[in-house]
């Protein structure tokens, strides 16, 4: 056992595929020289070269076009878009050629590419530095998406990635990068299957990446009250894992959901709305959602720290789906 | 200039010209005759840069269009009853009918795809450039595109990036003075979108997109530089869309008498007194025309014939 950083899990991901794999290559804004702007591809381009570790421009529909190519052509590219909220500038590459290239074709054409983007608020970036877009990209077939929360699973998700023979986009979290796990022997995770990371009787709770966090710290609040929560990290959230949801629900009869992002059109209300659907006499409480805030980012640490849902409102929806 | 292939090579240009021409006329029928489902965009009068510049690419270099790519597919070497079959939604359809008119795509001859949002693929053109460079295929990567497609973004972070990375890509502008409905004037404030290959240290040529043998010789030696590790080429053909952008469009916003103008300069006819220079007897031009008519034909029924696919067929292709 040792003890590793999230960004570390990333970093070894990056070193191990690429040591592996010579088809693996990394593009994007600042990958190479400067190891990246949150230092994940740090070393890379010492170990591996500049043929295979690309400084882009400033450019990022032609960072994705190039991925898109790339893979195409049979290599596996890791693209780097930086900060999440840039994917709108390439959201045409992400939304309608990545994930349609193989379909439009009838097949003909492979796309194992990865797109690497930073989510995340509570740093004071403020509104165009600091979402969470992984909704954004839930409405598109042909995509998966992860969303780590942990070292070892941030490790695993983007060795998944990038064997899978499909797109991928990994959603990493800002202000997740120092946070640190025991780990043992790094191992890939399977896309699509969700992670059961505490056990308790009296609800189920799913939270992924800061939220999961701030949720089994509300837990183990909670516990000394008397309340014990199973709490579940989706892991990707295309392909959500409602299976494993649902398994637990039987046992706990009981939902909340917990997203940074806002509600509206996430994988959290899909979350809710499938296992309502699917097991609406389940319940003793109605499922409940907690998200971020229907507004803009803010910036001063004042207002963000209350767009963000806190480990004390987590612990407060939390009583209130027990009592009801 | 690299000059022009044997006389027998010349003649094979003609025939492809032809079948394009004739196949665009049955998709013009098709679309009448409520066979074609949402649009179409025809591509008569623009045979010649089609055919000129597949025909300048080697076997393992691969091409990719808009969705006004019929042309360029079919001269890249997708089988006329396969390509039909696809615009009518056939299950022996290219792409098994997922992909219609606007995403014609053969990668068995190197056609990578048509694409339906302007600009879209000049970017995905590098990263196949890139590719075949780290995989050691010796590959060009050509892509053709429209003269509107120079005033979105993603064609100015393409040539930028291509041009920083030598990356061996032939961007080849079908210059055909209309943006869908609006005069490139309009819309432009330079005459020749060559010129901007000049922002970003590129090789430019600005030609007769009329005239096969001259785009074919612009062509090959763009592909012989980009092989070479010369970096990329902005080929700038000018040309005329016969038909209007899609068949919803009549075209009545041109000009009086400019259509007729550029009928004179058709780059069929172009050709055939070209080859008529070269001693090619004129018996010899109108039988390669009617083979091509009853190629045409003979695929088209073909085509027609196929069933449509299977309904579950819909579900595929959507993961690997």
């Amino acid at each position: 056992m040792s003890e590793i950083t999230y960004r570390e899990g990333l970093r070894r991901a990056l070193h191990d595929a690429m040591a592996e794999d010579q088809t693996v290559i990394v593009l994007g804004e600042d990958v190479a020289a400067a190891g990246g702007a949150f230092k994940v591809t740090d070393g890379l381009l010492e170990r591996f070269g500049e043929d295979r570790v690309l400084d882009t421009p400033i450019s990022e529909q032609a960072i994705i076009g190039a991925a898109i190519g790339a893979a195409a052509q049979g290599l596996r590219p890791v693209a780097e878009v930086m900060f999440a909220d840039f994917a709108a500038t390439c959201f045409d590459g992400i939304a309608n050629q990545l994930p349609k290239y193989r379909y439009m074709t009838g097949g003909q054409v492979s796309v194992p590419a990865v797109v690497r983007m930073a989510n995340g608020a509570g740093g004071g970036y403020a509104a165009q530095h600091s979402q969470s877009v992984e909704n954004w990209f839930l409405n598109v077939p042909g995509l998966k998406v992860a969303t780590p929360a942990r070292p070892a699973d941030a490790y695993g998700l983007l060795r998944a990635a990038i064997d899978d023979p499909d797109p991928v986009l990994v959603f990493e979290h800002k202000g997740l990068y120092n946070a640190k796990e025991e780990v043992g022997e790094l191992r890939r995770v399977e896309l699509g299957k969700a992670a059961v990371v505490r056990s308790g009787t009296d609800l189920t709770v799913v939270a992924s990446q800061q939220m999961l966090h701030r949720a089994l710290e509300a837990a183990a609040g909670l516990a000394a009250e008397g309340i014990e929560a199973t709490v579940i990290d989706p892991r990707t959230v295309a392909p959500l894992d409602v299976a494993t949801v649902l398994g637990s629900v039987e046992a706990t009869n009981r939902l909340l959901v917990v997203q940074e992002s806002p509600a509206a059109g996430s994988w959290g209300a899909t979350l809710v709305a499938e296992v309502s659907e699917q097991a609406f006499e389940l319940f003793d409480a109605p499922p409940r959602l907690l998200s971020g805030e229907a507004t803009p980012i803010p910036y001063a640490a004042s207002l963000e720290s209350h767009w963000l849902p806190s480990v004390e409102r987590i612990a407060d929806a939390v009583r209130a789906v027990v009592e009801f | 200039m690299s000059g022009l292939p044997e006389v027998e090579e010349q003649l094979d240009w003609l025939r492809s010209m032809h079948l394009i021409r004739g196949f665009e006329d049955e998709v013009n029928a098709f679309f009448a005759k409520g066979l074609v489902r949402g649009s179409t965009h025809l591509c008569q009068g623009q045979e010649a840069v089609s055919v000129g510049a597949c025909r300048a690419l080697a076997e393992q270099d691969t091409m990719t269009c808009t969705y006004r790519g019929h042309g360029a597919v079919l001269a890249k070497g997708a089988p006329l009853d396969r390509t039909f079959a696809e615009i009518l939604g056939r299950a022996g359809g290219l792409c098994g009918g997922k992909g219609g008119s606007m995403h014609l795509t053969d990668t068995s001859v190197g056609a990578f795809g048509s694409f339906a949002v302007i600009g879209a693929h000049l970017p995905i053109a590098n990263g196949l450039a890139l590719g075949g460079r780290l995989l050691g295929r010796d590959s060009v990567s050509l892509c053709f595109f429209g003269d509107g497609t120079a005033n979105i973004g993603a064609f100015h972070e393409a040539l930028n990036l291509a041009a920083i990375w030598k990356l061996p890509v032939v961007f080849v502008c079908e210059n055909n003075l209309y943006g869908e409905y609006t005069a490139i004037a309009k819309t432009t404030p330079i005459d020749a979108l060559a010129d901007r290959a000049d922002s970003y240290g590129m090789a430019k040529a600005r030609i007769d997109g009329n005239d096969v043998g001259v785009v074919y010789d612009t062509v090959t030696d763009a592909a012989d530089r980009a092989r070479s590790g010369g970096g990329p080429s902005l080929i700038e053909a000018m040309t005329y869309r016969h038909k209007g952008h899609s068949r919803s469009d009549p075209a009545a916003y041109r000009p009086d008498g400019e259509l007729e103008s550029w009928l004179e300069w058709d780059p069929i006819l172009l050709h055939e007194r070209a080859l008529g220079e070269q001693g090619v007897a004129e018996a010899t031009l109108g039988e390669i025309g009617t083979a091509a008519a009853a190629a045409v034909a003979t695929a088209r029924d073909r085509a027609l014939s196929w069933p449509e696919p299977d309904a579950a067929t819909r579900l595929e292709d959507v993961y690997a």
